[in-house]
């Protein structure tokens, strides 16, 4: 074969892979509800979103084999693989808002700087975002932000349910006057999301707080803990995702840090974090926006059916583990945006202005979570114009050397302050682009 | 000055496992004149490859490292007869380029392979401070970071002992210093390159064993590859010695950075501050410390 014949070939080859990659895995098809996913199972953060994802879509999977989908509406999707980098994730959003005729029902960007890139999209496109325990804080105004939808609860929330339950340890958050908190954080969008509200916490509370950000992907910590170190700081928060959660831990073990006196948020508190850093995290607290466990009749149903049944389960391993628990609520809140919008506009795929109208109107109570399967692994959720968050509820954790365990009720923090400054910010933001804060028709 | 210390230490100690990952770029950069893109890739690939075995097949430590060897040699053999054999000749930018291809092709297959999931490695060193140091001098010493140095001295020894002593060795750096010379003297050019790739594989399945231990074997391994970079660049490429006294430098540098400079400027710094060192660097010593000057004649 001549050079020129081989390098045709090569060239042909390349052109049909690359085909073959184009043609999503499910195709969507007419008179079905199709959902975007802007995932990623690959790169840093992969491990992650393959739990995530995987209970997402083994959910969705659920809802078409066991119901028949919502309301007789079968499901399709398309995963789209973003890398966590802002650029693929926005490409990601460009080319799922054309798949259907109906659009992308809502899209989980997963990223708080995808999030940020999609802001000033998604009005225009008509496009819901909803974004599950992270992204744009002050979007829980949905007068300013319509189409954006922090539910369950905002970064703000998260940071001051911390401070509550550092000081409930301490024996009151009056005795928190006077303390040392590190905030230990991915020096990121993500990482700086929760400055605001704990610099107005440390002010209210009277303790001494110090931010240590640690560079992407935060594989190398020894100079921030020696700092911790020279601090002695009575606590740390730590916002960690992805790598730099296990290192976090194993670098407090190396410089003597009790682990019981690190609190992570919700992203910094999964199997995967603590499994990685092995020893090193016994001890540690997190909270959390939903519970692991396999003790949920909707995990049983997953396992029976998709996977045992179906046999199209995204991984077994995962089943009932933190991430892949908050995978399966993030699509139950999809889908149960659908039925609530379904319930005004008809037995039919719902568009994007109907989703937005049927996420705003969601009201997931506890007896709508037990009928679901899902009893308490995540609190009720009712969500308005006003409020787009939620209930703002969370819960801590602590890992064993073997599981997580729930320490605490649902709680929440300080919700007063974090609504004056959501409110303020949401002005601000309005002031800015030049918008009119109100209600969208339903 | 005892946190001054405390700092220093664990900076020359955080440079030896960059020049663990360092010593590989070398190895390769000297025996073929290619700056690997692929060997970050290549340590992530070699961790992951020794859990996915040991998960799979259960066997003892020894024996998965030796198969796991057995892979990186393969790996290594691979790579030159399907990358660099048909490149031969070819500028180097092209080489560079097929590196940069190789380290994606490693990076999907390893998690094609074995899956994204991070898995634990333990290899029985746990990363806690020296009790007696800390005790008597008030000075923090992990265990591990110290297990870590003596691997990359005694790896520094064995690789010193195998290019000046051996007969291997000795080709591998007459190739160095000029192929077209090596090959009319009848050393064979794709043999060195298999055994100079399968070695590189050997330094990145210890790197990849000592970093995965400390962070778990997951995909941010490949960005170990990024901390390398500054360390060869004030090294020398084409120096082993190069390598450690860079890794040792930029570790303390950067922790003293981060530590006494970060603060005033809101910190975060140590991501760079390296890069920054470098780029100095090179304006005064473009060969690095321990690099050879080249002169060429226009």
């Amino acid at each position: 074969m001549t050079k020129h014949w081989k390098r045709s070939l090569a060239v042909v080859l390349a052109a049909i892979m690359g085909a073959l990659v184009a043609i999503p895995a499910t195709a969507q098809q007419a008179g079905t509800q199709f959902v975007g996913i802007t995932g990623y199972r690959v790169g840093p953060y992969g491990a992650n979103g393959a739990a995530l994802f995987g209970g997402f879509i083994d959910y969705l999977n659920l809802v078409n084999e066991r119901d028949g989908g919502v309301n007789g509406i079968k499901l399709t999707w398309e995963e789209c693989e973003t890398e966590y980098v802002v650029a693929k994730g926005l490409e990601c959003y460009e080319r799922l808002k054309t798949r259907s005729p109906t659009g992308p029902t809502a899209i989980h960007p997963m990223s708080t700087g995808i999030t940020y890139g999609l802001v000033d999209k998604i009005p225009v496109d008509k496009i819901p975002l909803i974004t599950w325990g992270y992204g744009r804080t002050d979007a829980t105004d949905g007068r300013v932000f319509p189409w954006l939808f922090p539910i369950l609860a905002n970064y703000w929330d998260g940071a001051t349910a911390i401070v509550k339950f550092i000081g409930e340890k301490e024996g009151g958050v009056e005795k928190l006057k006077g303390k040392k908190i590190v905030l230990l954080y991915h020096d990121s969008a993500y990482g700086k999301e929760p400055h605001p509200v704990l610099e107005a916490e440390a002010k209210k509370l009277g303790f001494e707080l110090k931010l240590i950000p640690v560079p992407h992907p935060g594989n190398e910590q020894q100079s921030q803990w020696l700092q911790i170190r020279q601090y002695q700081p009575n606590w740390v928060i730590l916002w960690g995702w992805g790598v730099m959660t296990a290192t976090a831990l194993q670098t407090a073990q190396k410089t003597g840090f009790p682990r019981d006196k690190m609190v992570g948020n919700w992203w910094a508190g999964s199997e995967i974090d603590t499994i990685a850093a092995g020893p090193a995290a016994t001890g540690y607290y997190s909270a959390s926006l939903n519970l692991g466990g396999k003790g949920y009749p909707v995990v049983k149903d997953i396992d029976d059916i998709v996977y045992k049944k179906m046999n199209k389960g995204s991984k077994a391993d995962l089943i009932g583990t933190v991430l892949w628990n908050r995978g399966v609520a993030a699509a139950m809140l999809t889908v149960e945006a659908v039925r609530t919008a379904q319930a005004k506009y008809g037995k039919k795929p719902m568009t994007g202005e109907q989703v937005r109208w049927g996420i705003e109107n969601l009201d997931v109570n506890a007896g709508r979570l037990k009928a679901l399967g899902f009893n308490t692994m995540l609190p009720p959720v009712k969500l308005s114009c006003e409020d787009h968050g939620g209930s703002g509820l969370v819960r801590f954790q602590q890992w064993t050397g073997t599981e997580w365990r729930a320490t605490t009720d649902w709680m929440s923090g300080d919700r007063q302050m974090v609504r004056k400054m959501v409110e303020e910010s949401a002005a601000r933001y309005a002031a800015e682009k030049n918008i009119k804060p109100g209600c969208l028709p339903g | 000055m005892q946190f001054f210390f405390e700092v220093l230490i664990g900076g020359l100690l955080a440079g030896v496992m960059y020049s663990l990952v360092a010593l590989g770029f070398v190895l390769i950069y000297k025996a073929s004149g290619v700056f690997n893109f692929a060997q970050g890739a290549m340590v992530f690939f070699a961790a992951l490859t020794f859990v996915g075995l040991q998960e799979k097949t259960g066997l003892p430590f020894w024996i998965v490292l030796a198969l796991t060897l057995a892979v990186m040699i393969l790996l290594g053999v691979l790579t030159e007869r399907i990358v660099l054999r048909p490149l031969v000749n070819q500028p180097q930018i092209t080489l560079f380029m097929a590196t940069i291809g190789l380290s994606f092709l490693l990076e999907g297959l390893s998690q094609l392979i074995w899956g994204s999931d991070v898995r634990r490695l333990d290899l029985g060193l746990q990363d806690e401070p020296i009790q007696v140091v800390m005790d008597r001098f008030g000075i923090l010493i992990s265990k591990f970071d110290l297990a870590a140095a003596a691997v990359a001295g005694v790896l520094v020894g064995v690789l010193a002992v195998f290019f000046n002593k051996t007969r291997i060795g000795r080709a591998l750096r007459a190739v160095a210093d000029d192929h077209q010379a090596a090959l009319a003297v009848g050393i064979p050019l794709q043999q060195i390159w298999s055994i100079v790739w399968s070695v590189a594989g050997f330094v990145a399945l210890v790197a990849g064993l000592l970093w995965g231990a400390r962070n778990g074997v997951q995909f941010a391994l490949t960005f170990v590859a990024l901390k390398a970079l500054p360390v060869l660049i004030l090294g020398g490429f084409e120096s082993i010695l190069g390598a450690i006294v860079g890794g040792l430098i930029i570790g303390a540098a950067e922790k003293l950075a981060e530590v006494y400079l970060g603060p005033l400027v809101g910190g975060g710094i140590e991501g760079w501050f390296a890069y920054m060192l470098a780029l100095l660097f090179l304006l005064v010593r473009p060969e690095g410390l321990f690099g050879e000057k080249r002169i060429d004649r226009v």
